[in-house]
Parts: C-alpha cells; structure tokens; sequence
C-alpha cells in the first residue's frame, strides 16, 4: 500500500499570495473549479493501492478540517488526517518528524508533494517507473527556459539510466534545465536515509559552529542554519544525488508554480483545458437560452449568468455570483457571491469573495505571457503589469476602470486606476 | 456685405481628421465647421464671402459650389502663394472687400460661438469708426492679449500681452468688421493683424470693442474640439431644445445629445452629456457614451463604453472596448473587441487589436 504527504505550508508563508490568502490559506483558494489542493488530491486518489492522504503544515487545526470533511465523502476508500507543525522544521522536518504516523500501516510508497504548484501530475508514471529503477526516491522534473532555471531547483539527469546525478537548489549559473516539480515519491527507508542526515548534519554543525565562533561570526548566521531543521532540498536530496540514490521523472505534462496570487489566473486555466479533456471538473456548455460560452469555463450550479453575457475562455465562476446583461469575462476568476452589473468587463482578473462592479465597470490585468513574469505583483515598490486583483468585499462604482491594480480586502472605487496597489 | 474667413493651412492641429477631410468641412455638432459661419453670415445679409487659404482642395471647392447655389451668394476662393499671417490675406482679397463702402467681416475660421454679425454691424455703424473686434471674457486672461478701453467707452485704448497684472478679462475672440478704409493700412505682404494693424488703428481711436454673449471657443485642436461641442449643445440647448433628442428618451443622460436622424440606437443604452451622433451612425446595446462624438456612418458596438473622444468617419469600436482621455479614430479606424484606447490618436484605415495604455500616434 502507498501513501502520499502534502506539504501544505503555514499562514507566513503564502505572504506573495496577498490579497487572497487574506480570507483563506492558499491550499484551499479555488483554481479550475476547485481548491488548489484538491487537483492535488485527486490525482493522488487515482494512484494504485494508496490509502493515506497527510496534510501537513503549521495552519490552526481547525483550518482544514470541513475542506478535508468533503474529501471523505468524495474519495471513499482514502483516509485523510492533518498534521500540524509546532515549529518550522524545514520542509523535510515536519515529514520526518511525523515518521510514526507516517509509517503505520507500513507503506511500500510514500508521495510527497508540494501544495503551491499545479500540474496534470502524472502520478502512476511516476510511480512506474520509481519502482522500475528501485532506486530510494524519484524526484518529477520538468524542462523550464534555460533562462529561468535559476530560479528553481536544478537538476541533472542521466537520461538512459533515469539517475539524478547532480542536484543543486537555485544555482547562479546555468547548470540543467531540468528542475524539480515539487513532486516526489520515495521508498519508506527515506526516513532513515534522513536519520543518517540530520546525524551528520549536526555533526558538521558542531565543527562548523566552532569554526565561526573563531572567526567571531556566529551571530550573523541567519536560522536556516538551525540544526534541528531540516531542508529537503540541500540536505536531501543534494546527498541523494550524491549517493546515486535518486532518480528523475520526467513530467510530459504541464506544470507551473502557484506562488503569486497573480500566478492562479494561468493556473486556473491550465486545470480547466485539463477539465475539458478528462472531465476532472464539470465544465459549462452553451446552450440556445443561456450565456455565449467560449473555451473552458467553470460555472457553480447557484451562480446566475444573464443569457446576453459572453463568457470565456479559462473562467471560473463560484457559489452565488450573479452575472448581468451585457457582461464581458475570460481568463478570470470570479470567487463567491460576487454582483457583476450590466455591461461591465472582467479581464484577466480575480475578483474576490462579496465583490461589486458596477456598470459599464471594467477591471482588467495584462494577458501573462511568461511564466516567470507573475511571480512578483510589485518591482522596486511600483506594481508591474499583470493580473488584476481585487481583494475580498471591493465595491468597483459605475464606470470606473481598474487596470493592472491590486485592490487589499473592504475599498470602495469611485475612480479609476492604473498600475497601483491599493491599500 | 462681404466677409473673410481665414482658413489658412492643412490644419494639421486637428490631425488625424484632418488627413481626411479638409478643416473648414470637419462636422462640428453634425454640420461642417463653415456652414455653421456660413449660415450666420447670411443672415446677417453677407452675399459675398471670401474663403483665404494656403491651398484649395477639390472636395472644398465642389461643396462650396453647392453653399452658393444654396444661399444665393458668392463664394470666391483667396489663395496664398506664401502665407501672409492674418492681415495679408484682407489685402490680397481687396478687389472683392473693398468693392463698395458697406462694412465687412473677417473671422477665423477655428472659432466657435453664437455668431451675434447682425448685432455687430448695428453697433459698428452706429459708432462709425473703422473697426470693431468681438470680445469675449476669460477667467485667467493672464494667458491672452488683453483688449483694455478707454474709460467709460467702448474705444479701445491699448493691448496688453499676456497681462502681470489684472488690466481687464476681454480678450479677442478673433471675430471682426472692418469699413473698407481699413485695407489702405494693410500691404499683401506677411503680417500680423494683431500685433501690427490693430495697434495702430487703437492709437488712431479707430478701433472698438463688442462684448460675446455667450460661449466662445477656439476649435482648432481635438481637446478644444470636443470642449467646444460641450459648449456649442448648451447653447443649442437653451436656445433650439428641439434641435436635440428629448430628455424623455430612454437613453438620454443628462441631456446635451444631438442625434442625427438617420442614426440607429440600441437597447440599454447610455447616452450624455454632451454627445452628437452623426448620419448613419449605428450604436449597439449597453453602449454607454460621453462627451464624445461620433462621425458619419461610425459604428460603436455592443456593450462599448466611450467618453472624452472622437470616433471618425466610418471607424468602428468594438464590443466591450472602451475609448477615454482625448482618443481620437481617424477615418475607417477599427478598434477590435474588448480593447482599451487611451488618449490614442489613430490615423486613417488602421486596426487596432490591443490596449494603448498612453497617449500616443498610432501610425
């Protein structure tokens, strides 16, 4: 049997999905229909033989528990639990930390994935060709442009023998242009590979902590360097590749991170051409009496579209939104009990929960071409030009236009804006 | 009576209209800028107008044929070999304005107002001097050439350029009459009426003033254009409120909406103020417009929002498309769905199929 752990992060640390992890964590904002983590979840319910889901992070334990309630009902078959960090541990620690409850029940396989991404994960691949190799862990890579490879982990594959054989977090040189997915599968030794780790992690601790004091510097080490911590990344998966221990996956599929709040307008639509192929979301259809449908476009049963509005492609539209006469959307995500008056334009936008645009109003970001180019809503304190975002409770007044702005929660608009974060 | 309108050069100010249609016949609240001069001239009893220009298109010359078979009146066109500012031009007409003793006009012809020429004759004969200049009041006329009068008359004493200090708030609204002994101070060479003539004559006492009633604007450039328009449906809406569509129109906000009777409005719309629609014109649902004004035979589409521009002749604006800040189509210029155009001045027969965020040319 297999199990799988997602990591799913705490509330500091989803700080770049400003304004939207505002009202909720960033696990459960919605993309292609559904909270980020439920593709993830999904997916992992089609993997062979597994059992577990563990959510682990250092979220209240309240946080998760009516999100995790429904996957109950949905996902017969799986258990699911939530395992709540103290403290940071790194993002290897609270895994190890939770080993016991991790290992009951022994399973063969243990998934690790990472909660900010999205991808068409090809999960059994994965697991196929893991146990193939029978090597301890097998990391997904994907090839991203050489020149942005730097801003990932980076990884070098011997592509006969599927070995990862060099692995190097964020280098400042080109060194692959393959680079880690944030997806993983390992063989449950991983824990004590990890054991041998942290031993001598705290052993080259000790001798570096003396060398320091030495030199006078310790007190300029920054908290990474805790040694209770432990990174997967650099302490990991680096000693993996080193030992010959890794293998990599190669992932055909799509793949993209979810850092910015910015970055779930692309995410959205890549799980909604997913939707539209494997029926993973029920999608909207046009029909002769409703809306103009275009492309992929996801519509909550209680969301009401007046028959003149032209929506898509790449739209969501969630619980109790009311769309009027003459509305324009694509490439947006319209969350919860939002009003859209007649007339008005929604473009490459998030609008957030309880929102109002009057009509006539238009609240429009710039189309995303690159995929780096959102991973930073603001540059040297000015706001770049992207998605357009309004917070929860934003009130857009009649007419007014909104471009490639970032409204924070409760603002009433009277005029219009270009390129501004509004506080 | 005779007048002069000056009209002078390619009116490049008001590009990119003018790149299709000569200046003096650009539509101003749906009729070309000089039948407006035109009309109030003839009721004043001019037969003979002079039209001054540096170059004489074909287009002008055949719709102004047809003003003179209208109005029973003569039309001749003055060309400039060089341009000779503003005073040259009434000396190289002279043949025609000084033909007889009666009086005659001279305006500019990018000026805008409610044309008071009979008013202005009366006073002119009666003060029996040689010249009156209409004047009308600014609210900062530090900006201007301020006209100031001797006291209690209506004589004017000097000019004061670009006044430190306050020195009066009647500035020439480039509307004139002239006896024809005016032409004896004027050589056909380059000069300036302003600053060369006018002087001259105030220091001979042969120069008064007329107070405008009402608005006054120079229409010579987009921005004022649309300004002047504003202004010009206030007026029309005090005075001929029939002229403009019926504030129990269901798309009528805010009044001041001239439509022309051969335009087709839509469901759901809103229109005003200060909006003219020319022939032919065609306005889908939900369109929202202000401020702005649509030519001949343009098209604005469903849902389109458009305010403080101009739509050319034949140009269309797109569903869910929005023009703002002094945009201005030229003719047949397509402004695709969903686009937003700001302050964006487009030449003829161009496409445009994403934002302009800035104002700019579009070539």
């Amino acid at each position: 049997m297999n199990k799988a752990v997602i990591l799913v992060g705490g509330p500091s640390r989803a700080t770049r999905f400003r304004p939207l992890s505002m009202h909720l964590p960033q696990p459960l904002f919605p993309v292609g229909g559904q909270p980020i983590i439920w593709h993830q979840i999904k997916a992992l319910s089609k993997v062979k033989d597994l059992k577990e889901i563990i959510l682990i992070g250092f979220f209240e334990d309240y946080i998760f528990q009516p999100f995790l309630s429904k996957c109950y009902e949905e996902f017969s078959g799986i258990s699911f639990k939530y395992l709540r960090e103290y403290s940071q541990l790194g993002t290897a620690g609270g895994f190890f930390h939770f080993r016991d409850q991790i290992l009951r029940g022994s399973p063969k396989n243990i998934f690790m994935l990472y909660t900010d991404i999205c991808c068409s994960f090809p999960l059994n691949d994965l697991l196929a060709q893991h146990e193939r190799h029978g090597r301890l862990g097998t990391i997904m890579v994907t090839k991203v442009d050489r020149s942005s490879a730097h801003l990932y982990g980076c990884v070098v594959v011997d592509h006969e023998t599927k070995l990862a054989e060099h692995y190097v977090e964020k280098p400042e040189t080109y060194v692959s242009d393959l680079v880690s997915t944030g997806v993983f599968v390992f063989d449950q030794e991983i824990f004590n590979f990890m054991a041998k780790a942290l031993e001598k992690r705290a052993a080259e601790f000790e001798h570096e902590h003396a060398q320091e004091n030495a030199y006078g510097r310790y007190e300029d080490l920054d908290n990474t360097q805790d040694v209770n911590r432990l990174r997967l990344e650099q302490d990991i998966l680096r000693a993996m590749a080193g030992d010959k221990k890794l293998s990599a996956y190669m992932c055909t599929g799509f793949w993209r991170q979810i850092k910015s709040a910015a970055s779930a307008v692309p995410a959205n639509a890549l799980y909604l051409q997913k939707a539209a192929t494997d029926g993973s979301v029920a999608l909207a259809t046009a029909s002769s009496d409703g809306p103009e449908i275009s492309g992929s476009v996801y519509i909550h049963p209680s969301a009401q579209i007046h028959p003149t509005a032209r929506i898509g492609p790449n739209v969501s539209i969630h619980a109790r939104v009311v769309v009027g006469p003459g509305v324009r959307i694509n490439d947006s995500i319209i969350l919860d009990n939002v009003h859209i008056k007649d007339n008005a334009a929604i473009l490459h936008a998030i609008v957030g929960w309880d929102g109002r645009i009057g009509k006539w109003g238009r609240v429009e970001g710039s189309k995303v071409t690159n995929s780096d180019d959102i991973d930073e809503v603001t540059h040297a304190g000015v706001k770049v030009n992207s998605i357009c975002i309004l917070g929860e409770d934003v009130h857009v007044k009649d007419e007014v236009f909104i471009r490639n702005s970032i409204v924070l929660p409760h603002k009433e608009l009277g005029g219009n804006k270009h390129n501004e974060v509004i506080m | 009576m005779k007048a002069l309108i000056l009209v002078g050069g390619f009116g490049t100010r008001l590009r990119p209209l003018t790149l299709s249609v000569p200046k003096p016949l650009v539509d101003f609240a749906n009729k070309p800028i000089i039948l407006h001069q035109i009309e109030a001239l003839v009721k004043a009893g001019v037969t003979d107008i002079v039209l001054a220009v540096n170059y004489k298109p074909e287009v002008m010359v055949a719709v102004l044929k047809k003003y003179e078979e209208k109005f029973g009146i003569t039309i001749t066109f003055s060309v400039e070999e060089e341009p000779l500012g503003t005073a040259g031009p009434l000396a190289l007409a002279r043949s025609i304005l000084g033909k007889d003793d009666s009086p005659f006009f001279v305006l500019n012809a990018d000026v805008t107002c409610d044309y008071p020429f009979e008013s202005m004759r009366d006073f002119h004969l009666a003060h029996g001097n040689e010249g009156t200049i209409l004047a009308t009041k600014v609210e900062e006329p530090s900006k201007y050439g301020v006209i100031v009068m001797r006291p209690g008359s209506t004589q004017i004493d000097r000019f004061v350029e670009k006044p430190v200090e306050f020195v009066g708030n009647r500035i020439n609204a480039g509307i004139y009459i002239f006896s024809p002994s005016i032409l004896d101070r004027i050589e056909p060479r380059p000069t300036s009426i302003e600053k060369e003539i006018f002087p001259r004559m105030a220091t001979d006492r042969q120069l008064h003033t007329f107070d405008l009633e009402g608005f006054w604007m120079d229409i010579g450039q987009p921005k004022d254009f649309l300004t002047g328009t504003c202004l010009y449906l206030s007026s029309l809406a005090k005075r001929c409120p029939e002229q403009l569509a019926s504030s129990s129109d269901e798309f009528v906000c805010g009044g001041n909406v001239l439509v022309h009777p051969t335009a087709k409005i839509g469901q759901g719309c809103k229109i005003g103020p200060n909006v003219t629609i020319g022939p032919g014109v065609v306005v889908g649902n939900g369109v929202c417009l202000q401020r702005c004004v649509l030519m001949e035979d343009a098209h604005i589409k469903d849902y389109a929002w458009v305010k403080n521009s101009i739509v050319g002749w034949h140009s269309s604006v797109g569903r869910w498309s929005r023009l703002d800040g002094v945009t201005v189509l030229g003719d047949d210029v397509h402004v695709l769905d969903e686009v937003y155009v700001n302050g964006a001045s487009v030449l003829p027969h161009k496409s445009i199929s994403s934002n302009v965020c800035e104002p700019g040319i579009v070539m």
